[in-house]
């Protein structure tokens, strides 16, 4: 109660604010997601049609909705963090009777205009939940086990009902989220340990409850050659796609593998094979240069903000951004099984563009109000 | 504030931790590329090129097949085909249902597409209908944005211009069975075809030629995109046959007076076939585009046997032309001699049995001569007594008679020559002396082909050489034509110019047995002899009141009507042997049909050599000019 009275936040003027937003994260924002619009234009046969025009047109909205969210107090979204969590559980749970009544794994919801995916936006509420959470908890109290149960059912509820649909990547995907928030925020180090040995023994269980196209696709991850045709057919053609490639590429829209569809889903989550393909290992690091600086801005806005609330949403978020391209660019790769992650900014898809957008504005915002301090309970505007 | 900062120290060393993961895992990804883009680079280069690059056939064009003057006879056609590739259809039924109102679809057709559809794989295109006409192609391609996944190729189809006329010469293309495959692939592409039967089958290997290949760049599903680089194949050679197209035409045109029949016209020289020609024939063109069920019954269940190349398949008792062999065998036997003398009574005796001559008052005293001119069987009853069957059959064999001509045709048959030996191995009973005398007239167990009674005829009046048919005259290695060798048989001048000065009785000295169909042109004469041969016993009855004359009988109760001849008589230059079935007697039906192909034959020599000196006589002109 004592904070108020130490640091008055001061409000600010919209215009100052606009003046605060970080151009240069803008920038690498942008030019990332130029590549993947240059790269669907590939994907295309040299076309706008049919995935180009609209993903410029996703940006164009998503780059609207960034502002707004980074422009909103930091404070608002404190505040609201639980209640848009509890929404974004609620969408999961709708979509699980739609699902049931549509007879069939159903991940979206129809708004008309996009087909919204709630676990994908969950990935940015679980960070907005937690960091609100951790943010109240003192550093003895983080310590402390009782203190961790709410935190770890925040993670569960949404993780257990993305399962359920079933999307394990996506699930596999919150716990990590959560689990890199708890790191940042203090969690004891030998309760991940915990947690991974109890991982490790539900493992069986867990391998027992996949079906049969998930377990396959882990057995596919291991061994790809040995079913060229059938299940390892992606994974494989994705290699020779990237390795094809070599160290420069065969050239845009030059790529055989890509052009002549021995590449499967080009244009979502296997477009970095594309791009590997045709700009080849350069081209590739380039692009994981581009995210790597993107997180440095992350850091560099997590460390800089005066508000517990700020930080922690800032390191999720860039831990969230962290978590997509590494899955994804594994993936690609196969160093990981394939589980349908898109790569930010760049694959062809409506929600995931809009979560990266959000998470992005809340970056941004978090920068803005770098200054604002928050008193540990309440406060707020 | 404190509580804060200790927040913030514990909060940045855990970030630290964290980002210094990040950096370990971008890494790993960065490794990962450098393994996949640098190190592995060329394996994953050669398998996107091995992905890409597909390697296709290209039918070599079939060589057309031309007469001894270059005249063609069958030829490859530009053929427009409609295909369909599944993968491109939505519903395969109701693009069929669409397209039969542009073009009728049988249903049989509709059973194939579905079954090939099925067979094949997604991407390769099945033939819906070949041979379209000009009118299907431009409706299907104004329909064809209701129609996707039809287009119409162009391809090349074998027709045969003569249609029936060659059908058992030249046989005939068709699609690859199951059993003919042998791995080469060009037998499994789709559409191919190789010939079946005929001179289409025999020399399948030289018309067929080499095929080339194309190297294609193709995507995930197998559709070519573009090409690559090209190997053109070798075309088939091209084959010039022995025959004369007109003579065939003429040889098809007067058989098929008749219901059932065949001839063979050869050079007695160089055994060059002319024409060989069976009637009934059929439609080899029918055979490539597929031929229907109804159509194939109807073939298979006419009693005139029309896919049978009578000529060579088609075995006869020889009857009266048999005569020179036995005649033969006893000269060189120096069993009789020609001016050897027999009564003809219309009938001789042997034991209790009574073997009639065909003149039921008899002929009276004959020699050898006589007995030819008037096809005398009681003369030759005598003669194949004293000589016996085992020497007859020896100068039948040698005169090219129960063995295969070795003509370049499949399915030629042996025919029969009877030996005392034959009948105990084939019937278990032994030879019985009547036998022989039967034997002797060409009637009983002999039988033998209309082609090696040409044969026959060709090697008597070449003066005795072994002359074999053929259908191709036969190269060396620097495409020049090798006149062949033929041996001597063996048979003595003399012999042969009894046996000869006998058949040119029969159709130039009156009465002849065809005296009637003789060629009157000077330095043309045809030399010949007549067959009758008998398909049914006379009963003793009906010999006691009147033997039924042939047209009182039904037609497959009637004689074969039989003749062999060469001309010129005292030049031989060709040889000719006409068998019609059931067409009653010899002088009156067959000779005249060999009269005229004789007759033609030397004509068109004539006419060639004529030509030949004129054109010589333009091209001298023109180079003065």
């Amino acid at each position: 109660m004592s904070m108020r009275g130490l640091a008055p936040s001061k409000p600010l003027s919209i215009g100052r604010k606009v003046l605060q937003i970080n151009w240069g994260l803008v920038l690498l924002i942008t030019l990332t997601a130029a590549i993947g619009i240059a790269m669907l234009y590939s994907a295309a046969n040299g076309s706008w049609d049919p995935w180009a025009t609209r993903q410029i047109v996703r940006y164009g909205v998503g780059l609207f909705i960034l502002f707004t969210v980074a422009l909103v107090d930091i404070r608002f979204w404190r505040s609201y963090a639980y209640l848009i969590y509890g929404i974004l559980l609620v969408m999961l749970v709708a979509v699980e009777v739609v699902g049931s009544v549509g007879m069939g794994a159903q991940r979206w919801i129809n708004l008309g205009v996009i087909k919204l995916q709630p676990s994908e936006l969950m990935k940015v509420g679980i960070v907005l939940a937690l960091a609100r959470y951790f943010h109240s908890v003192s550093a003895e109290n983080v310590r402390r086990l009782p203190y961790l149960f709410a935190p770890i059912l925040m993670i569960g509820a949404p993780s257990a009902l993305v399962l359920k649909q079933p999307d394990l990547g996506t699930a596999l995907f919150l716990i990590m989220t959560g689990a890199a928030v708890f790191f940042a925020a203090g969690v004891r180090l030998w309760k991940f340990g915990l947690v991974f040995a109890a991982a490790g023994a539900a493992v069986p269980i867990a391998w027992s409850m996949l079906l049969p196209y998930q377990q396959k696709r882990i057995f596919t991850f291991l061994d790809p050659e040995t079913d060229p045709l059938g299940a390892g057919y992606n994974i494989l053609q994705s290699k020779i796609a990237l390795g094809s490639g070599g160290l420069f590429g065969k050239g845009f829209m030059q790529g055989s593998q890509s052009h002549l569809n021995f590449l499967p889903e080009k244009q979502t989550d296997f477009i970095f094979t594309m791009l590997a393909e045709e700009f080849g290992m350069v081209g590739g690091l380039v692009l994981l240069g581009l995210y790597t600086l993107i997180m440095f801005y992350g850091y560099a806005i997590s460390l800089r903000s005066r508000n517990h609330f700020g930080r922690l949403l800032a390191m999720g978020i860039t831990c969230v951004l962290f978590i997509y391209v590494f899955i994804n660019i594994a993936m690609v790769m196969g160093l990981i099984p394939v589980v349908g992650v898109p790569l930010p900014l760049i694959s062809y898809g409506g929600t995931a563009m809009l979560t990266l957008m959000i998470g992005m504005g809340f970056l941004i915002g978090t920068y803005i109000h770098r200054d604002v301090t928050i008193p540990r309970h309440g406060g707020g505007i | 504030m404190y509580k804060d900062s200790s927040r913030f120290k514990s909060f940045s060393r855990r970030v630290a931790f964290l980002g210094g993961g990040k950096v370990l895992l971008f890494s790993l990804l960065a490794g990962r590329m450098y393994q996949l883009q640098v190190v592995e680079s060329d394996k994953y280069k050669m398998l996107a090129d091995e992905n890409r690059i597909n390697l296709r056939l290209l039918p070599p064009p079939r060589g057309s097949i031309v007469d001894r003057y270059g005249r063609a006879l069958a030829v490859n056609q530009e053929n427009y085909r409609v295909t369909l590739i599944a993968e491109q259809v939505r519903d395969i039924d109701t693009m069929l249902d669409t397209l039969s109102g542009i073009i009728t679809l049988e249903d049989y057709e509709r059973q194939r597409i579905l079954r090939e559809v099925r067979r094949r794989r997604r991407f390769v295109p099945v033939t819906v209908r070949e041979n379209l006409d000009w009118r299907d192609v431009s409706r299907i391609e104004v329909n064809a944005p209701d129609l996707p996944g039809l287009s119409i190729e162009v391809g090349q189809s074998r027709q045969y211009p003569f249609a029936e006329d060659f059908a058992h010469v030249l046989g005939y293309v068709a699609a690859v069975s199951e059993k003919e495959i042998t791995g080469d692939p060009l037998l499994e592409l789709p559409g191919f075809k190789i010939g079946k039967n005929g001179v289409e089958r025999v020399f399948d290997l030289n018309l067929r030629g080499k095929a080339g290949n194309t190297k294609v760049e193709v995507n995930a599903v197998g559709r070519i995109i573009r090409e690559l680089s090209r190997q053109e194949g070798q075309p088939g050679a091209d084959l010039r046959l022995t025959i004369d197209c007109d003579l065939q035409k003429l040889a098809s045109d007067r058989l098929k007076g008749e219901k059932s029949a065949s001839a063979a016209v050869i050079d007695v020289i160089n055994g060059d076939v002319l024409a060989l020609s069976s009637v009934p024939g059929y439609d080899p063109n029918e055979f490539v585009t597929g031929l229907s069920s109804k159509s194939w019954r109807r073939l298979i269940n006419d009693p005139y046997a029309p896919l049978t190349n009578k000529a060579i398949s088609g075995l006869y008792a020889p009857g009266s032309t048999f005569k020179m062999v036995v005649a033969l065998a006893a000269l060189e036997a120096r069993i009789v001699a020609p001016d050897h003398r027999v009564f003809c009574r219309g009938h001789t005796e042997l034991g209790s049995a009574r073997f009639h001559c065909w003149k039921s008052h008899g002929h009276g005293w004959q020699d050898m001569y006589d007995a030819h001119q008037n096809s005398c069987d009681v003369y030759f009853y005598d003669v194949a007594k004293r000589v016996g069957v085992d020497r007859i059959a020896e100068m039948a064999k040698r005169l090219g008679l129960g063995a295969k001509t070795g003509i370049d045709l499949p399915s030629e048959k042996v025919g029969t020559i009877p030996t005392r030996a034959w009948k105990k191995a084939l019937i278990g009973t032994p030879w019985q002396q009547g036998e022989t005398l039967i034997s002797g007239i060409g009637q009983g167990f002999v039988l033998t082909t209309p082609l090696q009674l040409a044969v026959m005829t060709a090697r008597i009046a070449n003066g005795g050489k072994a002359v074999t048919p053929r259908l191709i005259r036969p190269t060396d290695k620097d495409g020049k034509e090798v006149e062949p060798v033929f041996n001597e048989l063996g048979i003595s001048k003399r012999s042969l110019a009894v046996v000869r000065e006998g058949m040119n009785r029969v159709t130039n000295v009156w009465p002849g047995t065809a005296y009637q169909a003789r060629i009157p042109d000077q330095g043309m004469e045809m030399s010949g002899k007549t067959g009758t041969a008998q398909v049914r016993r006379i009963s003793k009855a009906e010999r006691d009141t009147r033997v039924l004359k042939n047209h009182e009988r039904p037609w497959r109760e009637r004689d074969h009507s039989l003749f062999v001849g060469f001309a010129p008589s005292d030049n031989p230059l060709y040889a000719v042997a006409v068998v019609v079935e059931h067409g009653g007697n010899g002088s009156k039906v067959a000779a005249p049909i060999a009269r005229d192909l004789l007759l033609k034959t030397q004509r068109r020599a004539s006419a060639n050599r004529e030509v030949a000196s004129a054109g010589a006589k333009v091209s001298a002109k023109r180079k003065g000019t």
